[in-house]
This record gives structure tokens, sequence and C-alpha cells, in this order.
């Protein structure tokens, strides 16, 4: 037999197999589901921020054609029990109660607290406008220092507080630090609150299964596996009564890891009606019902000698949990606790986070959780460190941040960072922005008065992410772990099935898991099929976010291909008639060592383990296997985004001129889609940083309330990127890789203020909340210069 | 209810529709072309656009009864056979899609914009889609995937859609270059 080289699949960009329905229009997204029978469900929502129900009438709706059924909360109450939280941050954190509907009182414009059932979803909408509810307001609690203040009105009165928890963290002694620093830099910073936007809306469609007592729940979900639990002790459906399904799901970005009363209710109609439910909804709608993200006050204090050496670092956040808690809503800004030190040496770091009820959509998982925040305030302070040094901020970063002969390196915060290479991403980012020459022409325009100044932005970040491992979950109190399965199933004809736990929304799972199993196995890519988001296929899985589905559920194919090569090598020896320890295994070929004619490949293997004519003592016929994975260590993927913009000091405008990325990611699977997850992560931190923000007035009603009112970036408001990796392999997985989901987002927020930053401090400038839009830059040009 | 008659990547249709269904209803819960989805209820997403006699409409923001007579194109009716538009060729290659969910929209908008420019700048593509919102790719690959299928229809030109006769000027046959 000829040597046969096959090129590795991974590190090759293959284009997607996901690709062909999405471009043809052969989706399958919640909201095609038909059925027979189908009903349809429209949800009256609460118009006030906070009220007391006096009466609801749903009477009226049933009077109109086409109206099979009205329900008020407190008629639905019993059987739709409590929605969810998973995370229970502290033994004395308050949980009040969440009902799917609303009974007694309304918490946030957008509570529900009635559903109409239809023949049609125009019928279903019509409805809702006769139905009857009487409230009488009660106030708002919209600001979170003065929702702590004694005497605010209380959001959950019966729990007479608005604080949810404090939780705190210290390490090293942080007031000393503090007081042999000679420079101790002070900021506060408002982390908007953001709509997630996901391009589907929800959707949920619940169908009992005639005279079996199961029901199957399509949603738009990232979570169908958390979803059938959680929706099992909700609503009571047994948990092996019902299937959940993640058809096709168009974007989640954190906003589809949860578990929505939505889903209880189409369960609970579908339940008492007999028949199949749907219910979409419309943009507008979601961004009431839907969470929404950040919504933070951060109070740092960063201490530091004359000669720029980082002591210690304080953070006091105050966060936003909205008027319930979800299923990770206390825990969100918890995954930024240990990151606020970002890739710095410190001798003291403390933290605290405080948890607030207000009158708001409730807040959860928002693309970085937690991470974007903490990563944003230790590098926006960096800048203002080196401002207060007269020190180039990127010369301060070199002067504190983990060399990379450091690693493994543990942290103020207790984290251990597996590897990394802070200075050869940052060398390769430089190389590519020409970071000299915006500095001379930054000079030129300060020194030439011109109204368009430049800034440069600099965010030298880590997150950690591949969440997570199921003890130190344990440990910070989550109610689940963090494990990921992988199951594959070698079919008699040598063709692949790979059932994954994880569920893709957009990621391209079934590209990357295909190349996986095919480097492992032996076997052509398109010799793979991927499985995936449907209980009854996948039935052991903890689904997709916090950028873990390749470190965790990845590496969990990769295993279970291993296992499936081992159970192959054993019948293969058996039928070479030589030792498993003389066997080489190459390209998908077991050939004995010092004799090339005697060869198996492994689809000849699969056969003869499915005939079972001859296989070794004892051996099943069968060379499926599974592997679930439990990781020992976080994802620490990191990288040096460079920005430059102009900013237009008569106008405010800001404009991104160039913006670098430098991303490791450690091994990588597929460059096309590595790039991809970059470049989306980083349009959604630009966003923070100049466009999003999630709009209240003095009675708690959402302003930005329409996509027309809220400003998602098109392609005019976003710049051409310039991306490139370094590569220091992950030592916590044996593919090497690292996440990447969420990076862009952590990364490039803070680049972009501290550019905008850069570009005004000259000025007088002293901060500009964000977004930074054109508005917020000149009044505070103006406050500046007048 | 009012009668339509209206023919869908070349299939006629005859309903009876209320005069207040929107076209991407009728597309979608009526005739079941689900390959045109809904993204938000403002018309800025653009995730429903189709082709309605020659030019690209938000179909959330036109009624079924306006499209009576008329001839409607959606991302369903693009693709000849196993032979993909250009633009669908190019999306796949340029990585211009994750969640797919604006893709359709997204493909129909780029194809009225190479209709009337079949040589645009990067910026014509951006502000071209500026009525079309992607929040999976930044846009950078999109922009690549349109300039890409620019460049193949200025050399090969489209395929001919289903069902629009040869024989006959149609509005969905122009793309192709002179």
């Amino acid at each position: 037999m000829t040597e046969q080289l096959i090129a590795p699949e991974v590190g090759r960009s293959r284009t997607r197999k996901e690709d062909a329905r999405l471009v043809t229009g052969q989706t399958n997204w919640t909201d095609n589901i038909t059925l027979p029978g189908l009903l349809h469900v429209a949800i009256l929502r609460s118009p006030m921020a906070h009220a007391r129900i006096d009466r609801i009438d749903v009477t009226p709706s049933l009077a109109r054609p086409g109206v099979i059924a009205a329900f008020s909360g407190r008629e639905l109450a019993a059987e739709l029990g409590s929605l969810p939280c998973a995370w229970q941050v502290t033994e004395d954190m308050v949980l009040p109660d969440h009902p799917p509907l609303a009974v007694d009182e309304v918490r946030y414009a957008g509570d529900p607290v009635a559903v109409v059932v239809a023949r049609d979803r125009y019928t279903a909408a019509d409805a809702l406008e006769d139905i009857w509810v009487d409230y009488t307001p009660l106030p708002p609690v919209l600001d979170l220092e003065g929702a702590l203040a004694e005497g605010s009105p209380l959001v959950h009165s019966g729990k007479g507080t608005n604080r949810c928890y404090t939780w705190p963290l210290a390490s090293g002694d942080y007031a000393a630090a503090r007081a042999a620093a000679d420079v101790v830099v002070r900021r506060r910073y408002t982390q908007q609150r953001l709509i997630p936007n996901a391009m589907e809306p929800r959707a949920v469609v619940a169908a009992p299964v005639a005279s079996s007592g199961e029901y199957t729940l399509y949603s738009a979900t990232q979570i169908p596996h958390i979803v059938r639990i959680m929706m099992s002790l909700t609503t009571g459906i047994p948990e092996h009564k019902l299937r959940v399904v993640a058809p096709d799901v168009g974007g989640g970005f954190g906003s589809k890891l949860q578990v929505y009363g939505e889903e209880a209710i189409a369960l609970g109609l579908a339940r008492r009606l007999g028949r199949p439910v749907k219910w979409t909804e419309s943009r507008s709608e979601g961004y009431l019902a839907t969470h929404h993200g950040r919504g933070q006050i951060q109070d740092i204090e960063l201490a530091a000698t004359r000669d720029g050496k980082l002591l210690g670092l304080k953070a006091d956040i105050l966060a936003d949990m909205g008027a319930y808690l979800m299923i990770i809503t206390p825990g969100t800004p918890l995954l930024g606790a240990f990151m606020y030190p970002g890739i710095y040496k410190m001798d003291a770091y403390s933290f605290t986070c405080t948890g607030v009820f207000t009158t708001k959509t409730p807040t959860d998982a928002y693309r970085g959780a937690g991470r974007p925040e903490a990563t944003f305030a230790i590098e926006r302070t960096m800048d203002e460190l080196a401002a207060e040094l007269g020190t180039d901020p990127l010369e301060l970063r070199r002067r504190n941040w983990i060399q990379h002969d450091e690693f493994p390196y543990t942290t103020i915060a207790g984290l251990t960072y597996d590897s990394g290479n802070y200075e050869a991403a940052t060398d390769r980012a430089l190389a590519l922005f020409g970071y000299d020459d915006l500095r001379a022409e930054q000079r030129a325009r300060h020194d030439n008065a011109d109204p368009v100044r430049l800034g440069i932005g600099i965010s030298t970040y880590t997150e950690m992410c591949g969440l997570a491992p199921s003890r130190i979950l344990g440990s910070l109190r989550y109610a689940a772990g963090g494990w990921e399965a992988a199951s594959i199933r070698m079919l008699p004809t040598g063709k692949v099935e790979v059932i994954t736990g994880t569920s893709p929304h957009g990621q391209g799972h079934v590209t990357c898991w295909s190349q996986i199993a095919a480097d492992a196995l032996g076997v052509p890519f398109d010799d793979v099929e991927v499985m995936h988001g449907d209980t009854r296929v996948a039935p052991q899985g903890m689904d997709t976010y916090g950028s873990r589905s390749l470190v965790i559920g990845g590496v969990a194919v990769h295993r279970a291909a291993e296992k499936v090569v081992a159970k192959a090598r054993r019948v293969a020896a058996h039928l070479l008639e030589a030792s498993e320890d003389d066997l080489e295994f190459s390209g998908g070929t077991f050939t004995v060592k010092g004799s090339p004619e005697a060869h198996k490949s492994i689809q000849e293997i699969a056969f003869a383990t499915f005939a079972g004519h001859d296989l070794p003592e004892g051996m099943e016929p069968t060379l499926n296997a599974e592997h679930l994975l439990d990781p020992d260590n976080f994802s620490y993927p990191h990288g040096t985004h460079l920005c430059a913009v102009e900013v237009d000091t008569e106008t405010g405008r800001v404009r991104i001129r160039s913006y670098v990325c430098v991303d490791d990611v450690g091994r990588v699977v597929n460059p096309m889609i590595v790039e991809g997850q970059v470049h989306g992560g980083v349009a959604q931190g630009i966003a923070q940083a100049l466009y999003e923000e999630a709009v209240y007035d003095d009675e708690g009603n959402l302003v930005s309330g329409t996509m027309a009112d809220y400003l998602v970036p098109a392609a005019p408001d976003l710049p051409d990127l310039v991306t490139d990796r370094t590569e220091t392999p992950a030592t916590s997985n044996p593919l090497g890789v690292k996440g990447v989901g969420e990076a862009g987002t952590i990364a490039s927020t803070p680049a972009v203020v501290n550019a905008v930053m850069d570009a005004l401090r000259p000025l007088g400038v002293r901060d500009i909340r964000m977004p930074c839009t054109p508005e917020r830059v000149w009044q505070a040009v103006k406050e500046a210069t007048k | 209810m009012a009668h339509i008659s209206v023919n869908v990547d070349g299939v006629a249709y005859e309903d009876e529709v209320e005069p207040r269904l929107l076209l991407v209803h009728y597309l979608r819960d009526r005739l079941g072309l689900t390959g045109t989805p809904v993204g938000c209820d403002t018309s800025n997403c653009g995730a429903c656009t189709v082709d309605l006699n020659g030019a690209s409409v938000k179909s959330c923001s036109v009624l079924a009864v306006q499209a009576d007579g008329g001839e409607v194109t959606t991302i369903q009716g693009l693709a000849v056979g196993d032979a993909w538009h250009p633009l669908q060729k190019s999306f796949h290659e340029q990585h211009a899609l994750q969640c797919g969910y604006c893709t359709p929209g997204m493909i129909m908008a780029a194809r009225d914009l190479l209709k009337e420019n079949p040589d645009p700048t990067p910026e014509d593509v951006r502000h071209a889609l500026e009525g079309n919102l992607c929040r999976c790719t930044g846009y950078q690959n999109i922009v690549r995937a349109v300039l890409a299928a620019a460049a193949e229809l200025r050399r090969h030109g489209a395929p001919e859609p289903r069902g629009v006769r040869s024989d006959v000027p149609s509005t969905t046959g122009q793309e192709a270059p002179a």
C-alpha cells in the first residue's frame, strides 16, 4: 500500500454544510412550523412599569369569531408554576416568585397579564383589544442607587428590599495596596442596558402527542436540554414525557439562553386545550419580553506606583436585575468578577457586586455576560492611569501584563490562565496598525487645532470562557454542571453520525464538528453528519453559550472519536492477527507495523463489527462511543485590539478610521468561521460603544421600544476590520483550542471608547457615557471647552 | 375579502385575502413559502425583502392586495434547479451568513442593487444594504460576497429564475448585463 497523505481537516477554511438550506430559503425556523389544528397565541402585556391588577376580564374576547380561549394570569397560575432561576448566588439572595403570567401585580412594562388563543395570528392579536384590565399604578423603581435608598418604593413589596444580593470577592490586602500607592485612579462607568436583537424573534410551538401524554416543545432557544429540565419542573410535565426541539435558530447572543414564560404558557395551553399552539413575538414585543443585557454602574479604583506598577484594584458594582430573576440573571455580572484584573499582575483585588431589582425588563446574559463589563473597566482605567502618569498606554500595559514565560499563571482573582502570549499579539497588532504614524498624525492635528481629532484606543484583553468546570460552578452555587456530551455512531457502510449536546444557532458546529470527527476517525469530511438540538436525537447536553461549544463540546467529539478508534483497533488487531500495539492508525487505516500489505480501513472494520461474525472475545458488535467531557479549566482567549477614530468636535460624530484585531484563540479548527465570529463580535462591541442603549423614561416606559428607535448598526455604520491571529495553543484540552464567540465583543468596546477619550482628553474631556453618540460627544466637548 | 391573482416564483395563485393581510404573511402562512422570514415590525430589518415586479420591497410593508396582478420572486425562486444564483453561491463561499436569518433579505436586496449598479464599490454595497440588518457578521463578509457576485454576474450573468419564460419580456430577467 502506498502511503496516503491526507491533509488534516482541522485548520482548513471549510465552507459550511449549514449554508445550503439557509441561502435557498429551505429553513426550519420555529415560526415556519405548522401542525394540524394549530392555534395561535397572543399575549396581553402591561402598559405600565408597576401597577396592581385590580381586575381582568377576558370574556369579551371570547365573543370574537375565531377566538378559541382566553385566560388571565390568575386562571393559569396553579398550572404554570414559577419560572426558574438556576443561580442562587448567595445563601440570602432574594428570590421572588416569577409567574409566567402576572397575577396580582405587574412589575415592568411588558409583563404578561393575559393570553388569547385563536385560529390565526391576526384574530389573536385583534382579540387582545377586547380584554379589560383595571390597573392601579404603583411607583416605578428605575434608578439603581435610588432603589437601594431608604424609603424607596419596592419592586417586590413582600421582600422588604430592592437589594437582591451582595456578593464579595477579596484577594490580597487592598487597603494596604491603596495606602502604598502613589497614584489612585477612581472612575465610575455606566454599562448601559442593551437589547440583544437576535435577528430571529423568539417563537414557541407546543404540541400534545395524541393519547400518549407526551408533549413536544419547539422553541427558538439556545438551550433545548436545559429548557426540557426546567419546563418539566415548572409545568409538571414529567421529563420523560417532554421532548424539546430547537429547530433552525436565528441567532441568540444570550437572549435565547433562557427559560421563558412563553414556553411555559404554550405548554400549559397545549395541555389545557389538547391542541398545538404557536406564539411568535413581534420585534417590538420582544424588546419588552426578551431579556436585556448589561445594566451596571461600576465604581473602579486602580492603585499604582509612580512608575506605573499596579498594586491593587477595587471594583464595586451595582447590577440591574430588572423585575425578576431569570435563569442566570444574578450570576451574569459575577461571570465578570474574576476578570477585572484582566491580563495584569497586581497584589490585591477587591470586588463586590450588589444586585438590584428595578421595574424594568429582566436582564440576563448578553454576548460576553459579565466579562465585557470587567474588560471595559480595567482597559478604560488603564488608559486613565496612563494619562495620569503621562505614560504611553501601551507601555503601561507592557509593564504590568503577564509575560509569555510566566504561564500557567494564577491571577490575583484566583484563575489559572493556562497559556497566552500578550507580547506576540500586541507586536503583530502594532505592525498592522501603524501605531507610530497615527500618533504623529494625532499630535499634528492637536498642534493645528484641527476640529477633527484623532484618537487611538487600545484593548489588550483576555476573558474566561468555555463555561465551565462543574466543580467550579458548584462552588459558585450554580444549580447544574458545565460538561458536554458527544456520541459517535459508526454506521455499517462507514459513514459517521455525530450527536452533539451543543445547540448551534449560527456558529457552524455542524461543519466544525465534522472536521474534528473526520480527522480523528480518518474519514472524509462529507461522510460525517452532525445532529443536534432535539432531546430525542441528542438526549444529553448542556447547550450553547459562554463560548463553550468548541472547547467542551467539540473536544468531547474528539474524545468520543478516540474511543471509536480504540474499539476499531481491537477489531483490526483481531482480524489482522496482530497485537493492538503493533497497529498504526493513519488516514483511516490500521496497518501492521513493518507489514504495509496487512491493513484494514476503519470502514471495513465498521462493517465487520456490524456483521459480528468474527469479533474479539466478549466484544459487543458496535464501534459506537460517547464521551461526556467536564473541563478542568476555563478557556482564556486573548488578543490586542487597536482602534483609531476621528472625532469631529464640531458635530460630535465619531468615525472609526481603522480597526486592527489580533486574537489568540489557540489552535483553530476553521479559520473562516473564526474570522466570522471575530467580525460579528467586534461589531456588537462597537455597537455598545457608539450606538445602542435601551432607554426608559421617568415612568418606566421603554422609549427605545422598536427597531426604529434602537440603533442596531447597519452596514454603513461599521468599519472593515483588519483581523489576524497568533496561535498559542491551550494546554487545557487535547485540541489546543480556545473559545472565540464572545472575544470580539469583550475586546472591542473599550478599544473604541478609549480611542474616543484619547482624541478628546487633551480638550479636557474626562469621560463620555456609552453609547458615545454625536450628541453626547458634542456636549462633552462643549462642556470641557467652555 | 379581496380576490388577488399573483405569480410567485413562477407559480400562478388565485386567492381570497383580507385586505389588511401583509404580503409576507400571505407568502408564509397561505402559500407556505417560509423562506422569507419576518424580523421586525417597523420595516427596519429587511429580512422579509422580496422582488415585486422587478424591484425589491420589504414584504412586511406591502399588502397582499398590492401584489394583485404582479410577479413576486422570493429567495426560494432564485435557484434554477441545483444551480444557485451567484449571490447564493458567493454568500456561501465568502461566509456571509452565520445564523442565516437575514440572508434571504440580504440576497434579495443585493440582487436589486446589482441590477441597477453591476459594478458597485464597497461603499455602494454598504449604502444599498442600509435597510437590511445583520446581527452576526458585522457585514464585512456580506460586502465581500456582494462584490464577488457582482464580478461573477458581469462575467456570466444570472440563471433565469424558475418559471420565467424567455420569450416574454420580464422584469425578473434583467439582471444579466447585455
